[in-house]
């Protein structure tokens, strides 16, 4: 029952985010295929920061590292010539889940503040990075050089293919975390993060497998930055900015924690609402506020938690 | 010292936490088979001297040994997976799994390695049908699709030990298994733990004389860190050094 209440929320949102190109189309209204290629990219981002924060309990601040890894790992390929998107990705792929290697590994030995802290500080020390690589424009940043192109097979500076690729990874990934978090692995994580104590007293060493969970994260959030660098055309160490790690867990939490599609709702939420709200007032953010403390107060869950068919441990 | 049938030996351990010797020079050895309890007042280093079996504390002097290995070093994980299982003085199940899930786990930690990703859990028979069993056992096979959160005081402890149970254990360590439960309940649980009894080799902290009397092959008396007697049910009933020290507090609470 639940199961399927969850699947068909899951299959309407994708139906939907499928349906609005051609909708933006028939408006005239070609923004809308723009933001919501946005809110799909930090869907992703808020996504792989979900499968730490919501299944592993894990409260990484610095998860906009990795949107920048990805980013940087693009910008600097494509500033170089090369905008070939299976090196592109797989190089944002391969270094955002190295720098999610290391800092996983001097991080998860801590907990509570010192975790959150940590997390933070690393985010700090690569956004500083990326001011002072002048080569790669620095505090100002840089323009991509081109758009990622896959050989024959698809031009990002394409809009509409673009928006199918971004969906198509979405898609991919909302399946991986769906298989992840049920797996062995998954239920050792999910474990850990309902009583640790617990976990290593039937004989697992939970370590591993918060490192092995972080990792996937960090790579999936530098696919997000890969995306991310594309949609923008534009390279920043802003990317990096800690309260772009605020706005990822935000999201999470408005859209619903350890929920497969809580994230994706988050981000639409937010993303939307800022949109709306800043067509009215430069001082949106004073009404946004409010609107979070609320979600956080009374929907426990988030977003996904009002949704029917939304229960526990799933 | 050492008898061959010792299946856990404890040799002169010692932990202070500043002037506080909470074990003071610990020697003891528990047999292949039998219940072995250890009792003593509110403050004896009970939890303290728990915690060094289990893992979670490290002593300053002193060994552990199980079944032959010396075992001082080694974190809770490993000891877990040697055989040396735990149930907590305050429950601690996975609340928000159910009763299948918690038990599932435990099985999940001792059969193969974990690092796989794609197969649900749930659906591996493998996990399911011997934690379907051991609920049974305990009497928690009508409960297994119940969040753990939602199920008695009691329930719970059962659940716990079902969880020792299911990391087949050598050696199960249960702290305070009746704590917090009425007449009635405490008395359903020691019927319960009485069936494990020459099955299983157990160490049973209890502050309940009751349960403790009526369970233990052997009692050892723990006062300010030190074991004090080691003996018979009848041997400490009539030990007057634990009758001044240990049961005459108890008449005062």
């Amino acid at each position: 029952m639940h199961a399927h209440a969850r699947t068909l929320t899951i299959a309407v949102v994708l139906a939907a985010l499928a349906a609005v190109p051609p909708l933006a189309a028939l408006l005239g209204q070609p923004f809308y295929l723009d933001l919501f290629r946005r809110i799909m990219i930090f869907a992703i981002a808020a996504l792989s920061l979900n499968l730490i924060l919501g299944y592993g309990g894990l409260v990484s601040f610095g998860h906009a590292a990795y949107l920048g890894i990805g980013a940087y790992a693009v910008g600097i390929l494509a500033h170089h010539g090369i905008h070939n998107g299976f090196l592109q990705f797989g190089a944002a792929i391969v270094a955002s889940a190295a720098v999610a290697l290391v800092i996983g590994a001097v991080s998860i030995r801590t907990s509570g503040v010192y975790f959150i802290m940590i997390t933070l500080a690393f985010t700090q020390m690569l956004f500083y990075l990326g001011i002072s690589v002048g080569e790669y424009g620095g505090d100002d940043g840089m323009r991509l050089a081109g758009r990622t192109r896959f050989a024959g097979l698809l031009d990002l500076r394409d809009a509409t293919p673009f928006y199918y690729f971004v969906l198509a990874i979405l898609a991919a990934f909302l399946y991986l975390v769906h298989r992840l978090v049920n797996s062995r692995f998954g239920m050792v994580l999910r474990a850990t993060k309902s009583n640790e104590a617990r976990t290593r007293a039937i004989g697992f060493s939970p370590y591993l497998y918060k490192l092995a969970a972080f990792v996937i994260a960090g790579a999936m959030c530098g696919v997000a930055g890969a995306l991310f660098v594309n949609q923008t055309a534009y390279l920043t160490p802003a990317f990096m900015n800690w309260t772009r790690s605020g706005e990822i867990m935000f999201m999470v939490i408005l859209g619903g924690m350890s929920t497969l599609i809580g994230p994706v709702l988050g981000a639409a939420a937010l993303l939307l609402l800022e949109d709306l709200l800043q067509s009215w007032t430069q001082h949106w953010q004073l009404i946004l506020g409010p609107i979070l403390v609320l979600v956080v107060l009374f929907a426990k869950r988030g977003l996904a938690g009002l949704l029917p068919g939304a229960a526990r441990n799933e | 010292m050492s008898e061959p049938a010792a299946l856990l030996q404890i040799e002169d351990l010692y932990k202070a936490f500043g002037a506080l010797k909470a074990t003071d020079h610990v020697s003891l050895e528990v047999r292949a088979g039998e219940t072995h309890a250890i009792i003593g007042p509110n403050g004896a280093g009970k939890t303290t001297l728990i915690g060094q079996l289990a893992g979670n504390l490290r002593p300053d002097t002193g060994r552990i040994r199980f079944a032959g290995e010396d075992i001082t070093a080694l974190p809770a994980p490993a000891r877990s997976r040697r055989g040396l299982a735990r149930s907590f003085q305050i429950t601690s199940v996975y609340r928000d799994f159910t009763a299948l899930d918690n038990v599932a786990l435990a099985v999940q930690a001792h059969s193969g390695s974990s690092f796989r990703f794609w197969h649900p859990a749930r659906a591996d028979q493998s996990l399911r049908t011997p934690a379907r069993a051991i609920l049974d056992e305990v009497g928690l096979g009508a409960r297994a699709d119940v969040l753990a959160a939602n199920l008695a005081h009691g329930e719970q402890r059962q659940l716990e030990v079902a969880m020792v149970l299911a990391t087949k254990p050598r050696l199960m360590l249960l702290d305070e298994p009746v704590a917090g439960m009425g007449v009635e309940e405490s008395q359903r649980m020691v019927q319960f733990l009485a069936r494990f009894k020459g099955r299983q080799t157990i160490i049973l902290v209890e502050h309940d004389m009751d349960a403790v009397f009526s369970l233990a092959d052997r009692i050892s008396v723990l006062v300010y860190g030190r074991i004090i007697a080691t003996g018979t049910p009848a041997e400490i009933r009539a030990n007057p050094e634990v009758r001044s020290a240990y049961l005459g507090e108890e008449a005062e609470a």
